[in-house]
């Protein structure tokens, strides 16, 4: 199951492991990707607090917590290349799995669907 | 008559062709001169310099010393100056034309302040004179004290702090000084959304958690969204004013009152006080500290050409804990107050070794006393005349971001620029074919692609006129689909688009010599 933020985070939920990134349309928005920050593992979130930092040639952002729960992994090879959050990312450019505490804060996220919608609706 | 056809031919001889097919056997461009490093066109055994051969010696460095190459590069001096030279006219500065970058405030930095700053009294003294025999130097430091609270309506100002983030440091930290002395714990710092990256950074770094307010859709702070983030947790409010969008936060004494209320402080971020230089006076605006950049709104040089200097004023409520050193007037005898004195002392200590950009200080108190009273009024009012001449000018081909007239720097969007296949990004560097420094982009985050122009009050209506001319004709060719000189920009520029990405991506800090 994948849901997604208004905030162009995408959450693959398997279980109680939930792997976070940003969308196609967040990456194409930030340009080209030249740091990414990650959490520590062990490190635990609230939903919606800060956790990591993403920056371009344009600007840095921070990336969301989407739930709140633990980080059990982090995506280590943003640090040595960037390049993957606007190369893939859906896919390699993941960012960081949490083990979700609260199943039910995902219950209003939006399906892929409605967030194509979403996007849409912005231009 | 003698008829001597042997001298020098003044015609123009035949037309050459626009562009050159060849290139010049010392790669150099006519008077546009090609310029390597000066690791790779100098080393250390063909200096200007002949040392003497220091013979037999022992040595004493316990076997430390260095057994390889120093790596460092010497050249005669006839070399070195040339090197700089060249390397100096490459350079694009306020002395060189039109400098729009909105928020930075590049404005003329009049060559009376140089010669007041070079004045021996000033230029050669050193901090740890006795203070006796820097009574003048200290009595200028209180005049230009005294200039900032009048035109801030302030009661007390702190002179040392370096530059517009230390400011902003020295006046986060007072608040924060002035919460413990009260034992409050409040732990938040609200930014609004369009603010300069330094303020949420300046509140991180004083262990403050930031939480940022939305702004509305006329690009200003949304008053309700604020008042209703202000709880018991907020320690203080940084706004902008005139805002990065180039507004003026008309709402400004509500927002403080709003503040007060719920019993935070109040920081203005003063980059953008020239748009407001003796029109109004920040402590009427219900302002607890903030700082000035010497070097955007009192003309002296930045941007590669001169430190910074971020004083900070602040209100009665913070008077207290300002930082040491100031000068103070015992019995006639200008001291500098340089010690906490034990607890009964609130001052929050000391931010700089010294005192601060003595340089600076001269420099802005010349541009002060040059104008007066009447002429700072009068170049705020000509930042502005001169920021909406340029608004009105461009905004029926590019698109205005707000309704309505700004204060001292017009924002723009990319909205113009859709369909074109032409970016912000590209615009800019078209703008340096023109001869011009680009504009600020993608600066305030609140638009998409912006475009931050300040013009400052520096130019006359001839330079804004030709400025319009280029934005207006590129900004034609883009919609119109001439997006060759765009993509490929910039063309005249002693190199040609650089890699942005990967030089932030695998910046190579260092030179690495040849092997």
């Amino acid at each position: 199951m994948i849901k997604f933020t208004e905030e162009h985070e995408w959450l693959l939920v398997d279980g109680d492991t939930v792997t976070v990134g940003i969308t196609d349309y967040a990456q194409k928005a930030l340009g080209d990707v030249v740091f990414v920050e990650l959490p520590e593992v062990g490190a635990s979130f609230g939903k919606d607090e800060d956790a990591a930092v993403v920056e371009s040639v344009k600007a840095a952002s921070d990336v969301f917590a989407p739930i709140s729960g633990e980080i059990m992994d982090v995506n280590g090879a943003l640090e040595d290349d960037p390049s993957l959050v606007n190369s893939a990312a859906m896919d390699a450019g993941w960012f960081f799995k949490m083990k979700a505490s609260d199943m039910s804060e995902m219950d209003a996220m939006m399906d892929e669907t409605g967030y194509n919608d979403f996007v849409a609706g912005l231009e | 008559m003698s008829m001597n056809n042997q001298g020098r031919p003044t015609d123009t001889g035949e037309t050459a062709p626009i562009t050159p097919d060849f290139e010049s056997y010392s790669g150099h461009k006519g008077l546009r001169l090609a310029e390597p490093l000066i690791h790779e066109i100098g080393n250390a055994e063909s200096s200007g310099v002949d040392v003497p051969d220091c013979g037999d010696f022992d040595m004493a460095l316990g076997g430390l010393q260095r057994s390889g190459k120093m790596g460092i590069p010497g050249l005669p001096e006839p070399d070195a100056v040339r090197h700089y030279t060249r390397l100096s006219r490459k350079n694009y500065g306020i002395d060189m034309g039109l400098f729009p970058l909105g928020s930075c405030t590049m404005k003329h930095n009049p060559r009376l302040n140089e010669k007041m700053a070079r004045l021996p009294g000033f230029a050669d003294i050193h901090p740890l004179q006795p203070v006796s025999s820097v009574q003048g130097a200290l009595a200028l430091m209180e005049e230009l004290s005294h200039w900032i609270m009048t035109l801030t309506g302030m009661p007390a100002v702190a002179l040392s702090p370096k530059a517009g983030a230390h400011g902003e440091l020295c006046g986060i930290m007072a608040i924060r000084t002035a919460l413990e002395a009260r034992g409050d714990a409040r732990q938040v710092i609200l930014v609004p959304d369009s603010a300069h990256g330094t303020n949420p950074a300046t509140a991180t770094f004083c262990g403050y958690s930031v939480k940022s307010i939305p702004g509305k859709a006329d690009g200003r702070v949304d008053l309700e969204a604020l008042k209703s983030a202000l709880d018991d947790t907020v320690a203080g409010v940084m706004i902008t004013n005139p805002n990065t969008c180039g507004l003026f936060e008309h709402e400004i004494r509500d927002i403080a009152d709003a503040i007060h209320d719920a019993g935070a402080f109040f920081y203005c971020d003063g980059a953008n006080f020239t748009a407001i230089m003796g029109k109004a006076r920040p402590g009427d605006l219900g302002v607890d500290a903030m700082h000035l950049n010497l070097h955007k709104t009192f003309s002296t040089p930045h941007g590669g050409g001169g430190p910074g200097s971020g004083p900070v004023v602040f209100s009665a409520a913070l008077a207290d804990h300002a930082p040491i050193p100031y000068v103070m007037d015992v019995g006639g005898a200008l001291t500098m107050k340089e010690w906490k004195d034990g607890e009964a002392d609130s001052t929050l200590g000391r931010m700089t070794a010294f005192h601060g950009q003595m340089g600076m200080y001269v420099r802005a108190l010349s541009y002060m006393l040059s104008h007066g009273s009447d002429g700072l009024k009068q170049a705020a009012e000509d930042a502005v005349l001169s920021a909406n001449y340029l608004l009105a000018s461009l905004k029926d081909v590019m698109s205005a971001s707000f309704d309505g007239p700004c204060m001292h720097e017009a924002l723009f969007d990319d909205r113009f620029l859709k369909d074109t296949g032409v970016t912000t990004l590209d615009f800019a560097k078209a703008m340096i074919d023109e001869g011009f420094h680009p504009m600020t982009m993608y600066f305030p985050l609140v638009v998409q692609g912006a475009m931050l122009i300040e013009p400052t009050e520096s130019e006359s209506k001839g330079n804004l006129d030709q400025f319009i001319r280029s934005m207006r004709g590129l900004a034609l060719e883009a919609k119109a689909g001439k997006v060759e000189r765009f993509k490929g920009a910039p063309f005249y520029a002693p190199l040609r688009r650089l890699d942005e990405t990967q030089a932030a991506r695998k910046p190579i800090l260092r030179y690495i010599p040849p092997e």
